[in-house]
């Protein structure tokens, strides 16, 4: 008995080494400055450039036009997943109420097409998504970051099964009550939904925020560079004898880091609860 | 508060599916309806059909003098209290009270008044600051109950709403909504599958199989003159006796037993099913001669009173007879001529007596 309690913690141990050490290294290596980096490569101390490094990073007009900065980066990838959540959540909450409690024609069909969506992800699409956004002249706009992304096969399918499972009493009680379609939607099925609303937000907001791909299409405008984008320009910096900035580059990684970890973290417990229990 | 008249109603599911067939019942204003039967008999359907949230496929059901056939739910001026209850999760006691006049734009001070009124009336009054998951079983069935009065309906619909309550609270229940029915005089329409309930709390009874109404009735009509042998078996508990017979002129011919029918309801000679309630069999007095002979299988004892289950011939019987003496493996009985039923064998309708004589 005791020794499986020691092996248990010595595996979970080495989990959470495999997991921790790498971002320990990237936070410690970000205090030290940029030629302590370059010499001695990754460090495991703490550098003491600690404010340095993170308001340089913040602050510091930078790029190629040197008009973007780390906090206006921040900025660009809080209005991208945060615009990207709220935008997935409410079109994929309207879509799974169609879908369950209207009976049109095709229904069926409907949501099988949105669900196979689900085979056919940003990067196949890619091409046509640039297209129409071109065509439409939304490119360097936040409409064209978030837009194309936000038709959802993931939320889609959550709500539908939560709806599905909420009893078909409560409709018909709203039905005798006078509740129309609209009325039953934000009266009851809104707020019966809130645990399920938060987790797809928080998963949507961090797969918002670690877009890569389809902001490196749309955004030529430093102004609209997410964090996730910034790392690489940083490293891009080789002018004359210039040494990259390492360390700013590991902060602005930590940077990145930082806001999906703290969501999560925060409504961990709503989030277990809308994924896993119905609130009835 | 209104009579509810359900003319020639059928409701025809997605192929041949007939769930409810050609039914028609005229409730009084004020009256209390309950329409029993078992599972799938469509006695749900058709107070979903009255309640509008099942389309009706013929006939039509008229509320007051409104012909409500196409009429939304909400506007047919009734309220339902569902099995599960139905309340919104999300809202207070209060709220779910309220919900309903919201939506019909009722004034908030009439509201207000309504809501404590019948917060009053059901006594739920300490908690309707409370959610509804933090209420038990029976103050839910409450709540469920305000929510219908609050709206002063023309009539109430409850679909099998005792279900859920255990045996005691149901019992009591049954009796609350019973009281405030008949002291709010709104007419209602109650579904259940369990008979006992139908006995006790309705006006009339209206007993449903497979779609059809089988009988309408007066508790005590269905229970003493049911109008088949369906009736019979469902209505009652010990369910009626029913054993194949035949006619002999005139007489009762069971197994090897003649029983003669003394009172001058002679039996047609041909293969019927003979009903006979537990209570109306008894012990053969003395220097009486016995209709048949029962065998014993098991006893059960019941405190008022036990229950002899056993079998004459091949057939099944039960009979009540009082506690106390101790009885022999077999028993010989005496039938209470004047409380005989004969059935049909075929179509399993009345057809003996044709006449009440077992008032």
């Amino acid at each position: 008995m005791h020794k499986t309690k020691f092996l248990d913690h010595v595996i979970l141990l080495c989990g959470v080494f495999l997991m921790m050490a790498p971002v320990v290294v990237a936070f410690m290596t970000s205090t030290h400055d940029a030629v302590a980096v370059h010499l001695h490569g990754l460090q495991v101390t703490w550098g003491g450039h600690f404010t340095d490094t993170y308001k340089e990073v913040l602050t510091k007009k930078g790029g190629f036009t040197g008009e973007v900065t780390g906090a206006r980066m921040v900025m660009n990838s809080f209005i991208l997943g945060v615009g990207f959540a709220v935008g997935k959540v409410i079109l994929s909450m309207m879509a799974a109420y169609a879908i369950v409690y209207f009976r049109f024609r095709l229904g069926v069909v409907f949501f099988w097409m949105i669900f196979t969506t689900l085979l056919l992800p940003l990067e196949v699409r890619i091409l046509p998504s640039y297209e129409v956004m071109t065509k439409l002249g939304l490119v360097n706009t936040y409409t064209g970051l978030i837009v194309p992304l936000l038709a959802s096969a993931t939320g889609t399918f959550y709500f539908r099964q939560f709806f599905k499972s909420v009893p078909d009493e409560l409709l018909e009680a709203a039905r005798i009550d006078g509740a129309g379609p609209f009325k039953f939607f934000f009266d009851i099925l809104v707020p019966l939904s809130k645990t399920m609303i938060a987790a797809i937000f928080i998963i949507m907001f961090v797969y918002g925020w670690n877009q890569y791909l389809w902001p490196m299409l749309m955004t030529n405008e430093e102004g609209f560079y997410t964090l996730v984008r910034g790392i690489k320009q940083i490293l891009l910096v080789w002018v004359g004898s210039q040494i990259p900035e390492y360390n700013q580059a590991f902060a602005l990684a930590i940077l990145a880091m930082l806001p999906p970890v703290l969501i999560v973290v925060i409504f961990q417990s709503w989030f277990i609860k809308g994924l896993t229990e119905s609130d009835k | 508060m209104a009579q509810v008249t359900i003319e020639n109603v059928s409701k025809t599911y997605s192929g041949d599916m007939r769930a409810v067939n050609s039914v028609s019942i005229d409730i009084a204003d004020g009256e209390f309806i309950v329409l029993v039967g078992p599972s799938g008999c469509g006695k749900s359907t058709l107070l979903r059909m009255v309640a509008g949230l099942e389309t009706i496929t013929e006939g039509s059901i008229r509320i007051g003098d409104r012909v409500v056939n196409d009429v939304e739910p909400a506007e047919r001026d009734i309220a339902m209290v569902f099995q599960n209850y139905a309340l919104y999760p999300h809202m207070s006691v209060r709220q779910n009270l309220a919900y309903g006049l919201k939506n019909r734009g009722t004034p908030k001070p009439e509201i207000e008044k309504r809501v404590a009124d019948a917060a009053a009336i059901l006594e739920i009054g300490s908690y309707l600051d409370r959610k509804p998951r933090q209420l038990s079983g029976g103050q839910r069935q409450r709540v469920a109950m305000g929510r219908a009065i609050v709206r002063e309906p023309a009539a109430f619909l409850f679909d099998e709403p005792l279900s859920n309550l255990d045996a005691k609270l149901r019992v009591q229940m049954r009796g609350e909504i019973k009281q405030l029915q008949k002291r709010l005089g709104t007419t209602a329409l109650y579904v259940t599958h369990d008979q006992l309930e139908a006995m006790t709390m309705a006006d009339r009874i209206v007993v449903l199989n497979s779609g059809r109404i089988e009988q309408i009735g007066t508790p005590l009509e269905v229970y003493r003159r049911p109008e088949s042998a369906f009736v019979a078996s469902f209505i009652g508990s010990p369910a009626m006796n029913l054993i194949p017979a035949h006619g002999e002129s005139g007489n009762l011919r069971v197994g090897d037993h003649v029983v003669a029918m003394t009172n001058g309801h002679a039996v047609p000679e041909s293969q019927i099913t003979f009903g006979v309630r537990a209570e109306d069999i008894r012990l053969r007095g003395e220097g009486e001669d016995a209709d048949m002979e029962l065998t014993i299988d098991y006893v059960e004892e019941l405190g008022a009173g036990r229950l002899v289950h056993g079998r004459i011939g091949g057939a099944k019987l039960a009979v009540s007879l009082p506690s106390g003496e101790p009885l022999s493996d077999r028993l010989d009985l005496v039938l209470d001529r004047d409380r005989l039923h004969i059935f049909d064998h075929a179509t399993g309708r009345r057809v003996r007596p044709e006449t009440e004589t077992a008032g």
